[in-house]
């Protein structure tokens, strides 16, 4: 495979195995030398390199198995824009700007550390919330769940979230739950989940209301509570849990599990 | 690295389920989880997975010296490791608590029950015994390791042939298994240990925890037995008070449960041995599942496309035109609303490929499940997944067709040619048209 090389736009929506060199379209040389990685904006006609894929000689070289995923570049630019592996892995790797939901593990002086279901735990300062002050400091116990975003995420430091927007508002963050549900499912069926007009949800939606809380980590909470409601609540509860770790292996990328 | 911590949240929320004698994969106080033995090329070796919990044994042998005090008796050895592989909370060469309390329960279990027949292992007294060397590897941890460990290592007991022997004079020959048929090893009854987990001071009493439930348990009672009711090991951890009912009882469902662990066992042994007798196939990879990456691939069957344009037309018909981004907050539905802009998939969306394999996906976890193993009960968890995805289907404005396309091969509603066959799927068109005004 490697020897031959597959042409990148030809391979879009294919599956792809680690060690596949994908060719790029006749780009201008010049481009390559610019590459950049992350998720920042690329320029017009540049190529961006996402999860699962990395830069060699011949092209782009292919670290995980999933399907080839591309988006044209937001200009008219021709033979950019961002190619990325898309799969059904569980493990998570913080990205700067997810939504994720953690799990308070430990209150160490002024930040806390949080479980994200990455590699390393996460720090929070207890600054980070919303009309926090150093008088006022946020009534967090160890265990709690808080629902943040990643302002600090890159590999060789420790992730670093908030729980407020850069208006040093909450929109929604937060510590959430002291009741309710935590579950885990692959990363892939979350971004299914966020998608905008996912049908899962408006499908479960029609069988009844519902409130979920999706961190892009894996993780759903679900509020409701065994007691508030009549026998058969559990039922709906864990039909749910049950209903996203059946579609899990078979939604996303649709062949792996 | 460390392992996920439990929040408090879940803690809350698994103890009023249990409260409400409910359980999270919908089982019953007292339902074990599916037992499933599949064995290896070699004779030996087997997984035993209950639910998701996973273990495989291999057994060994070896000609050595007796201990002085026993001269006459084998070698028995059990050991248990856990493998970071099961769970990222396990080290790799750490005698944790409690991988040490496991294999001192394994060996009480197992060797001072003198389930194994030490002195048939014997070869010449005082000089040469076998050591029977039984490893046991926990493969994946969803809780219960005890039982699992424990029938694995039964089951390879029961499965591993050792060499066949002859003692001529001094001269001891053994034989290799193309000279001689292996010999089994005779084994006295077949122990098996059965987990109860305590919460709220002994008040509730679960059956074969799950790894969630044993993290927020009082306490532990595993009790050994075999099928003849006999209790080969007790024990109870966690420090919580128990009275004499309530072990009584616990014995007395050890003993149900014992019964029907040790049927399944006998059932697989002896399918492996019809199995190796008629030269078929054996080992890991028959006994898998097809869960692997070509399980999607559907066996091919006879399609009646009389209907296939019906369902095309549904599928159109349900399918919304792709809308653009969305202003903020969304409703979705009275009770489902979306706010910030984080929800978005930053990678790009990915709606247009998969809004084909949103059909097909309704009625996938049913084949994935499908049970292929031959000896076991039918799975309760698998069935309430069954029930979810009818549920679900059943909020189409037609559950008819809706619950038809189990059988249909996804993507290969090719459209016919024949006139004959469109003429008369107008037909049908009609009367479905028909149909949905009088709903």
């Amino acid at each position: 495979m490697a020897a031959s090389g597959l042409s990148a736009e030809v391979d879009v929506g294919q599956v792809v195995l680690p060690g596949d060199v994908l060719l790029l379209p006749a780009a201008p040389n010049a481009d390559g030398e610019r590459l950049r990685l992350g998720p920042s904006s690329a320029p017009r006609g540049r190529l961006l390199c996402g999860p699962g894929l990395r830069r060699c000689a011949a092209g782009l070289l292919v670290t995980k198995c999933g399907l080839l995923r591309h988006r044209p570049p937001a200009g008219a630019g021709t033979g950019g824009g961002a190619y990325w592996v898309d799969s059904q892995q569980k493990r998570y790797v913080p990205v700067k700007g997810d939504p994720i939901i953690g799990i308070v593990t430990a209150k160490a002086g002024d930040i806390f550390k949080v479980d994200v279901g990455g590699s390393e735990q996460a720090s929070l300062s207890y600054l980070a919330f919303e009309g926090a002050t150093k008088r006022n400091r946020p009534n967090v116990q160890v265990g709690d769940l808080v629902y943040g975003q990643f302002i600090v995420a890159n590999k060789d430091m420790e992730p670093e979230m908030v729980c407020i927007d850069s208006s040093g508002r909450a929109n929604g963050m937060g510590i959430i739950g002291h009741e309710g549900l935590l579950f885990k499912v692959s990363l892939g069926l979350i971004r299914k989940l966020l998608a905008p007009n996912c049908e899962i949800i408006q499908e479960l939606g029609q069988l009844y209301p519902f409130e979920i809380v999706l961190g892009m980590n894996g993780r759903i909470w679900d509020p409701r509570e065994v007691i508030s409601t009549p026998q058969d609540w559990i039922h709906q509860q864990s039909g749910l849990l049950h209903l996203f770790v059946a579609l899990s292996p078979n939604l996303g990328t649709g062949a792996f599990l | 690295m460390k392992e996920t911590p439990l929040s408090n949240c879940e803690k809350r929320f698994l103890l009023r389920a249990i409260e409400e004698r409910k359980r999270l994969d919908g089982r019953q106080s007292y339902d074990y989880r599916n037992v499933r033995v599949s064995f290896g090329t070699d004779y030996g070796c087997c997984v035993v997975e209950l639910g998701k919990t996973r273990v495989l044994g291999q057994v060994s042998c070896e000609l050595v010296a007796p201990k002085p005090n026993r001269a006459t008796e084998g070698i028995l050895f059990f050991n248990l490791e856990l493998s970071p592989m099961a769970s990222p909370a396990f080290e790799l060469g750490r005698q944790s608590e409690l991988l040490v309390k496991l294999n001192r329960l394994l060996e009480r279990c197992l060797r001072n029950s003198k389930c194994i027949d030490t002195e048939s292992l014997c070869v010449v007294a005082g000089e040469k015994v076998w050591q029977i060397r039984v490893d046991l590897h926990l493969l994946n941890h969803d809780g219960n390791i005890i039982d699992a460990a424990s029938i694995a290592a039964i089951v390879a007991l029961c499965h591993f042939r050792r060499p066949d022997i002859s003692v001529q004079g001094e001269e001891i020959t053994v034989y290799t298994p193309e000279e001689r048929d292996p010999v089994p090893l005779s084994i006295h009854h077949m122990p098996i240990c059965v987990s109860f987990a305590f919460f709220k001071q002994g008040t509730y009493l679960l059956v074969d925890p799950s790894e969630r439930e044993e993290r927020v348990m009082d306490g532990l009672l595993v009790i050994a037995m075999n099928k003849h009711h006999e209790i080969c090991t007790i024990q109870s951890s966690g420090g919580i008070m128990l009275l004499k009912d309530q072990v009584l009882r616990c014995s007395k469902i050890t003993g149900v449960k014992v019964a029907e662990i040790t049927e399944l066992i006998q059932k697989a042994l002896e399918n492996d041995r019809k199995v190796r007798k008629e030269g078929g196939k054996c080992g890991f990879a028959e006994s898998i599942p097809n869960q692997k990456i070509t399980a999607f691939k559907m066996e091919r069957a006879p399609v009646d496309a009389n209907d296939v344009e019906e369902q095309a037309e549904e599928i159109i018909m349900k399918a919304d035109p792709p809308l653009d981004v969305f202003a903020k907050p969304i409703l979705w539905t009275p009770g489902t609303a979306q706010i910030g802009e984080g929800v978005e998939n930053s990678w790009g969306e990915l709606e247009e490929s998969e809004r084909g394999e949103e059909e097909d996906d309704d009625n996938d976890p049913d084949t994935l499940e499908d049970p292929k193993m031959e000896m076991e009960d039918v799975s309760i968890v698998s069935k309430t997944k069954k029930d979810d995805t009818i549920v679900l289907s059943d909020s189409e404005e037609e559950e008819v067709v809706i619950l038809k396309p189990e059988k249909v091969p996804k993507k290969t509603r090719t459209p016919t040619s024949s006139k004959q066959e469109n003429s008369s799927k107008k037909v049908s068109n009609k009367k479905r048209k028909k149909k949905r005004v009088s709903y």
